[in-house]
C-alpha cells in the first residue's frame, strides 16, 4: 500500500468522518481515515434512539442515520479510508509523523504522515477503577457494552438490572433493556447530582418509573457465577458509604456508567501534553496539541454530551490540520509557544478547551467549551482580560453533566497591548 | 484403573502432573472448574520468593528454594514469562535491623544465595520511590516474579501432550480406599486409581481426613489485592516486601512480569472456602500498608481488585508425601504461600515418590518443551510481519488495551487443554486484562469463542459453571 500522506486521522467515527470532510473540502486532497472496527460511524452504530442531530441538522436522527449523512459526505468526496485497521503508535520523525498501523490484509505498516489528527474516541470507566468491593461473577457490564450486546449482537445480557451512575449511556440503557422486557430495578448515582442529559432522565428513567437515587453507591455484588444481588448504600459528603442505608436488590446483571475515559495511549505515547481534568490533549486555538501538526477534537479531546458538537468541533479541526499542511514549507520557529496565553478556569469551571489561544492565529472568534464542577443556578459566566472584565454571560443553570460554550472575540483578546492570562469563571448574580 | 488420579489442576496438581508425564504411568486430572489454574493459583502475589522466610528444616524452606532455583530452566523450556527482579523487605525501624539480620542468617541457614542489607543511600539509588522512613532493607537478588496463569497452563498442556488426562467440571464427592488403591466419586462418574494425589487446595483437608487418621485442618486466608495499569508498571523494579512489625504481616508493592504494578495482600482467616469476594476494608487496608512503603503509590491507576485464598494449613508447613496411614495416598496439602515458588519442586518431589512406589519407567518419548502463544504486544515489526504473513488472523486486534490478536485468541482456543470461556481466554492471552478490563473486547472475544466452539454465544460464561454472558435473544 501507498506510505506517505499529508494527512492521517486516527478513528473514523463522527470526529474522524467529520474531520475528513472538512480537511478535504480545505483543500487536503492526499489523506486516509484509519477505523478499528469493520464500518464507519464509531460507537454511533450501536445508539439506535434517536435524538442525534438536532443543532446541525434540525431533525431528530438515530446514531446510525447521523453518522450516514457524514459517510455519505465523505464517499462523496471519496476520502480514502481503512477499516479493520489498528494504529498501533504515532511517533515523530522531524517534523513528520510516523504512523505505525496493523491489518489482516497490509500486515504491519509505517506510514509517515505530516499531519496527525486524533480522533480515536473514549471508553468507559470500568468496574475495576471504582474498585467496587464484592466478588466477580458474570454479569457486570459497562453500559456501552451492553447497549452493543443489545443493539448489534441481538442479546440480552440480563433480565433484573440495577445500574450504577446515571452518565447518558446508562439511562439510556435503562430505557432500552426496559423495553426488551428486562426488568431496571433501580438507578445509583454516586454525586449528588446526575451526570446525563436532564432530557434522557426524563424520558429514560421517569417516563419508565425506574427510580433515580442520588447519593447512592454500591457497596456489594454477590454472586459466585453470575450476579445474584447488589447492595447499595447511601454515602456522606465525602462520598464514603453511610452505614445503615444498605439496600439489597436482587438482580442478575450490574450495568456500570460512571464516567468516559478519552482514549489516548496514543497520544501520551507520541509525547502530547495530557490535560488532568480533561485526560484529553492540551491544545490551542487550533485544536493543535502540543506536538506539532497533531490535531484532536471529539471525545478523545474532551467527553462531549452531543455529538452535533463533536462534528463541529472535528470540522475545525480538519481546517487547521489543512492550513497546516498548506503552510509546511513556512519557517514556523515565529510559531513559537510563548505567545500562547493560557485560558485559566476557576470558581466551579473544571477545565475548557482550548486551553491556550494564540491570538495572532486565531480566526475573528472562537467557541470555548467548558464543564462545571456541580450544579449552579443562576450565575454569570465571566471572562477577564487581565483585569477586565471581557465577557459576562447569565446561565440559568449549568450542570456538569451538560457541556457548556463560550465565543471568544479576537478584537477583545488583541485590544490594546499584550495578554498574559484568559481568566474563566463563575460568579454569583 | 489408572495408576494416579490427581485432585485438583491448580499449580501444584499441574506440576505433580507434568512430573508424572515423565513416566509409564496412566494418570488423570480431575478438576471441578471447567479450566486449569482457577482457585488460589489465579489471585495471589506472582511472586517467586527467594526462600528466607520459612523456618530451616521445614517443607517450605527446602521446596521454595529448590522451585525457585529450578524456575529459570523450567520457563525456558516451557516459555512462560519469568523475570529474576530482586526482592526487598524493609525495615522502618533502627531497633527492628536485628529481625532483618535474623531474616538473612535464616534465608543463608535455607541455601538463600546473595543475600545483602542495604543502609543509607543507596536504599533510594536501588528504589527511589521508596519512603523516607526505611532505615534498612534486606536485598535477594534471586527474587523473582512469574506469571502464574502461564507457569499452571503450561505445565497441564505439557503433561496433556505427554499422556495425562483432565476432567474438567468433574467434582469429587467422596473417596474411599478399596483392594490396592482408591476409589473416588464425582459429579461424571466412579474412577479407581492405584494412588491419588490431593491437591485440593483449601479441600485438601477434606479429602485427607476421609481416609487418614492423620487429620488436617485447612482455613483459608484471604488476601486482597489491588493491581495497577502499566502506566504504574514501574513504580518500583524490584518485589517490596515489609518486615512484619506488631501492626501485621505488611503488603508488597511488586511489578508484574507483563508490566503492570500489585499491591497487597491482606491477610484474613476466614470460613468460607468460596470468600473470594474483596472487601471495602480490606481494599482500604492493602492502599494505607502500601503508602507506608511508598507514599506515592499510585493507586488511582487502579485497574481492578481481587481476593485469593491461602490454603494455610494449621501446622503452618507443607503436607507433603503419603499419608502414614493411607498407603498411595499422597498429600499436596497446605499448600500457601510460597506455594507458587516450590510448584516445580513440589512436582518434583511427589512424582519420584509415586514412581518408587509403582515402580514406574521413565518414558523414552517424553516432550520437555512447550512454545506459548505467541505474543503480538511484544514481538518484533519482522516477527509480526511473519506471524501475519502466515495467518492474517494475528493482523487483527481484538482486544486493544493489551494488543492481543484473533491469532493469538484462536490458537488459545485450539492448543491442548484450550480455553473454553471469556477468563480461559484472558489467563492464556490477556484479552480483556487491560486497562478497559474487556469493555471493548468481550463481545468479539465471545464471537470468535462461538465459531471456534461451534456453539451459541448464549452458552458462553465467563469462567465456566454458572457463570453465563447472556441470558437470551434480544
Amino acid at each position: 500500500m501507498k506510505n506517505t500522506f499529508d494527512l492521517i486521522i486516527v478513528g473514523g467515527g463522527p470526529a474522524g468522518l467529520a474531520a475528513g470532510i472538512q480537511a478535504k473540502k480545505a483543500g487536503v486532497e492526499d489523506l486516509l481515515i484509519l477505523e478499528r472496527d469493520h464500518e464507519l460511524g464509531g460507537i454511533l452504530n450501536q445508539c439506535i434512539h434517536n435524538g442525534f442531530g438536532l443543532h446541525t441538522f434540525k431533525e431528530e436522527l438515530t446514531g446510525p442515520e447521523y453518522a450516514q449523512r457524514y459517510i455519505d459526505q465523505a464517499m462523496e468526496l471519496e476520502i480514502p479510508y481503512k477499516l479493520n485497521t489498528m494504529v498501533l503508535d504515532i511517533a515523530r520523525e522531524g517534523n513528520e509523523k510516523i504512523v505505525t498501523i496493523m491489518n489482516r490484509e497490509d500486515g504491519l505498516v509505517f506510514l509517515r504522515t505530516k499531519a496527525v489528527i486524533l480522533a480515536m474516541g473514549c471508553r468507559e470507566r470500568p468496574r475495576g477503577a471504582l474498585n467496587i468491593p464484592g466478588y466477580r461473577p458474570a454479569g457486570i457490564y459497562t453500559a456501552g457494552t451492553a447497549q452493543r450486546l443489545v443493539n448489534m449482537e441481538g442479546y440480552m445480557p440480563g433480565r433484573e438490572v440495577v445500574i450504577l451512575g446515571s452518565g447518558d449511556i446508562g439511562l439510556i440503557m435503562a430505557r432500552r433493556m426496559t423495553l426488551e422486557g428486562a426488568k431496571v430495578k433501580v438507578v445509583a448515582e454516586l454525586m449528588p447530582y446526575s451526570g446525563g442529559l436532564q432530557r434522557n432522565i426524563v424520558q429514560c428513567l421517569e417516563d419508565f418509573h425506574i427510580p433515580l437515587k442520588l447519593s447512592h453507591t454500591v457497596v456489594d455484588i454477590r454472586g459466585k457465577e453470575r450476579v445474584t444481588g447488589i447492595t447499595i448504600a447511601q454515602v456522606d459528603e465525602n462520598r464514603k458509604p453511610i452505614p445503615g442505608t444498605e439496600e439489597f436488590y436482587s438482580c442478575d446483571t450490574l450495568l456500570l456508567s460512571c464516567g468516559l475515559i478519552p482514549e489516548n495511549e496514543l497520544s501520551g505515547k507520541l509525547g502530547a501534553r495530557l490535560s488532568p481534568v480533561t485526560s484529553g490533549p492540551v491544545v490551542n486555538e487550533s485544536l493543535e496539541t502540543s506536538v506539532e501538526g497533531v490535531f484532536a477534537c471529539g471525545n478523545v479531546l474532551h467527553v462531549h454530551d452531543l455529538v452535533d458538537y463533536v462534528s463541529e468541533e472535528a470540522g475545525r479541526a480538519g481546517s487547521h490540520a489543512a492550513e497546516y499542511i498548506r503552510d509546511w514549507d513556512k519557517d514556523r520557529s515565529r510559531d513559537n509557544k510563548e505567545n500562547a496565553v493560557r485560558i485559566q478556569t476557576e470558581g466551579g469551571i473544571r477545565y475548557s478547551v482550548p486551553q491556550m489561544i494564540r491570538p495572532e492565529h486565531m480566526e475573528d472568534t472562537v467557541t470555548v467549551r467548558f464543564r462545571v464542577g456541580r450544579v449552579f443556578q443562576d450565575v454569570y459566566v465571566s471572562v477577564y482580560r487581565g483585569e477586565e472584565r471581557i465577557l459576562h454571560k447569565k446561565r440559568r443553570k449549568m450542570a456538569p453533566g451538560e457541556m457548556e460554550q463560550l465565543v471568544l472575540k479576537k478584537s477583545d483578546l488583541t485590544a490594546a497591548g499584550g495578554l498574559d492570562k484568559i481568566v474563566m469563571k463563575v460568579e454569583e448574580a | 484403573m489408572y495408576d494416579v488420579v490427581i485432585i485438583g489442576a491448580g499449580v501444584t496438581g499441574s506440576a505433580v502432573a507434568r512430573e508424572l508425564s515423565r513416566y509409564q504411568l496412566k494418570t488423570l486430572v480431575l478438576e471441578r472448574e471447567e479450566d486449569v489454574c482457577c482457585g488460589t493459583s489465579k489471585a495471589n502475589s506472582a511472586i517467586v520468593h527467594a526462600g528466607f522466610d520459612a523456618a530451616p528444616g521445614s517443607m517450605k524452606a527446602v521446596m521454595n528454594v529448590r522451585g525457585s532455583k529450578k524456575m529459570k530452566a523450567l520457563s525456558e523450556e516451557l516459555d512462560f514469562p519469568y523475570k529474576q527482579n530482586g526482592s526487598l523487605v524493609l525495615c522502618f525501624q533502627e531497633s527492628d535491623i536485628p529481625k532483618l539480620e535474623e531474616l538473612r542468617e535464616r534465608g543463608e541457614k535455607n541455601g538463600v544465595e546473595g543475600l545483602e542489607i542495604v543502609t543509607g543511600k543507596r536504599i533510594w539509588e536501588m528504589e527511589p520511590n521508596l519512603s523516607p522512613d526505611v532505615k534498612a532493607m534486606l536485598y535477594a537478588p534471586t527474587g523473582g516474579i512469574v506469571c502464574p496463569f502461564k507457569l499452571t497452563i503450561a505445565m497441564a498442556e505439557n503433561a496433556n501432550v505427554n499422556g495425562v488426562e483432565f476432567s474438567f467440571d468433574t467434582c469429587v464427592e467422596d473417596i474411599r480406599a478399596m483392594e490396592g488403591g482408591y476409589r473416588i466419586t464425582t459429579g461424571k462418574g466412579v474412577v479407581e486409581t492405584k494412588c491419588v494425589v490431593n491437591a485440593a487446595g483449601v479441600y485438601a483437608d477434606v479429602w485427607n481426613n476421609k481416609v487418614s487418621e492423620r487429620k488436617l485442618s485447612i482455613t483459608p486466608r484471604k488476601g486482597e489485592y489491588c493491581l495497577l495499569d502499566k502506566k504504574a508498571g514501574d513504580f518500583v523494579y524490584h518485589t517490596v516486601f515489609q518486615l512484619p512489625t506488631k501492626m501485621g504481616k505488611g503488603v508488597l508493592i511488586t511489578p508484574t512480569v507483563h508490566g503492570n504494578l500489585l499491591v497487597g495482600p491482606t491477610a484474613e482467616d476466614i470460613e468460607d472456602k468460596e470468600g473470594v469476594n474483596t472487601t471495602a476494608q480490606g481494599l482500604e487496608k492493602v492502599a494505607s500498608q502500601a503508602r507506608l512503603s511508598a507514599g506515592e503509590v499510585p493507586l488511582r491507576m487502579v485497574i481492578t481488585s481481587f481476593a485469593g485464598l491461602r490454603a494455610t494449613e494449621k501446622g503452618e508447613d507443607f503436607i507433603l508425601g503419603e499419608a502414614p496411614d493411607a498407603p498411595g495416598f499422597f498429600n499436596a496439602a497446605g499448600i500457601e504461600s510460597p506455594g507458587l515458588s516450590s510448584a516445580p519442586a513440589i512436582g518434583e518431589y511427589l512424582a519420584e515418590l509415586i514412581a518408587e512406589k509403582l515402580q514406574a519407567k521413565k518414558k523414552e518419548n517424553f516432550i520437555s518443551k512447550r512454545e506459548d502463544i505467541p505474543c503480538v504486544a511484544e514481538a518484533s515489526p519482522e516477527e509480526i510481519q511473519a506471524l501475519i504473513a502466515k495467518d492474517p488472523a494475528y493482523g487483527n486486534v481484538i482486544c486493544r488495551c493489551e494488543t492481543v490478536t484473533e491469532g493469538e485468541i484462536v490458537n488459545a482456543i485450539r492448543r491442548p487443554l484450550g480455553a473454553r470461556s471469556l477468563d480461559g481466554v484472558k489467563r492464556r492471552t490477556r484479552a480483556g486484562m487491560g486497562r478497559c478490563q474487556a469493555g471493548f473486547c468481550s463481545p468479539r472475544t465471545m464471537e470468535i469463542l462461538a465459531r471456534e466452539w461451534k456453539t451459541s454465544p448464549l452458552t458462553l460464561t465467563k469462567a465456566g459453571g454458572d457463570s453465563r454472558l447472556l441470558t437470551g435473544e434480544k
